[in-house]
């Protein structure tokens, strides 16, 4: 039953996605109430959750992309061995 | 319905497929000058396979499968070597505190106006250096997991990984995640 607590933690990273069992929680819980150290990670883990979410569509969107010069240069470079 | 069969004409790839699968790429491995090589590399080892293609799926969907195998052994090369050095601990691996935190690693306090903070447009780039500065292997799961939102089933067949190892990953990269995050951002 006794988690250390590298193990919680990563329930606690788990279940940010929702994907923790029943008895993962149960544990995790069990932990929590005892280490104050995991207890704020957990509680910084859904902040942290909360800001990728916020900022996901920012995140997601590449920073970069192929510009026309390289699109040409990628032609060029495969038409001499096709 | 007769089923269509599908042709490929190398001459149009980079015209239709470049722009689809540089962005697969750099949703995996956020980095230009890479991501636009695997490309590259994809219409070459097409063109050397284009024999094999018998038809049955699309043009785009094989070449995408091409780009995943590429990616693939992107993954096994940087989760060789170089990837296990970069890693920062952040618990005990062995010995009578195995499991237990590093002192320098626990969670300290974070200043109180985080909700405040959350909703400052700037946050996404403190966001996007911290995971940029995770070792490659963690950040590219943990983008394909967390941005990308991919099933957990889904990235452990694209990366031929266990799901426990995903978790091992996404552990680690939250952990030191976490840290950036508080020496960036939310410290007081």
């Amino acid at each position: 039953m006794k988690l250390t607590c590298d193990q919680a933690t990563t329930i606690c990273d788990k279940s940010q996605y929702k994907e923790a069992t029943f008895w993962e929680i149960l544990k995790l819980n069990i932990h929590l109430f005892v280490c104050k150290k995991c207890g704020m990670y957990s509680k910084q883990n859904v902040i942290i959750t909360k800001c990728i979410q916020k900022h996901k569509n920012a995140l997601n969107k590449p920073t970069t992309c192929l510009c026309e010069k390289e699109k040409e240069q990628m032609e060029t470079e495969l038409k001499t061995k096709i | 319905m007769s089923k269509e069969i599908h042709k490929l004409n190398p001459n149009n790839w980079v015209k239709l497929h470049a722009d689809y699968l540089y962005n697969f790429a750099i949703g995996r491995i956020n980095e230009h000058d890479l991501a636009k090589d695997l490309v590259q590399d994809t219409f070459f080892a097409g063109l050397k396979a284009m024999d094999n293609f018998q038809g049955l799926a699309s043009e785009r969907t094989w070449l995408v499968a091409i780009l995943k195998r590429k990616i693939i052994d992107h993954y096994r090369k940087i989760n060789s070597n170089k990837g296990k050095a970069e890693v920062k601990m952040n618990f005990y691996a062995d010995g009578e505190r195995e499991g237990e935190w590093i002192e320098e690693r626990v969670p300290s306090n974070w200043n109180n106006e985080i909700e405040k903070q959350i909703e400052n447009e700037e946050l996404n780039v403190a966001l996007e250096k911290c995971i940029n500065n995770l070792p490659e292997k963690y950040a590219m799961v943990f983008r394909m997991k967390t941005i990308q939102q991919l099933e957990t089933e889904d990235i452990c067949k694209e990366l031929e990984i266990t799901s426990s190892n995903l978790w091992v990953i996404i552990h680690r990269a939250r952990t030191q995640l976490r840290k950036c995050m508080e020496d960036n951002w939310f410290k007081n």
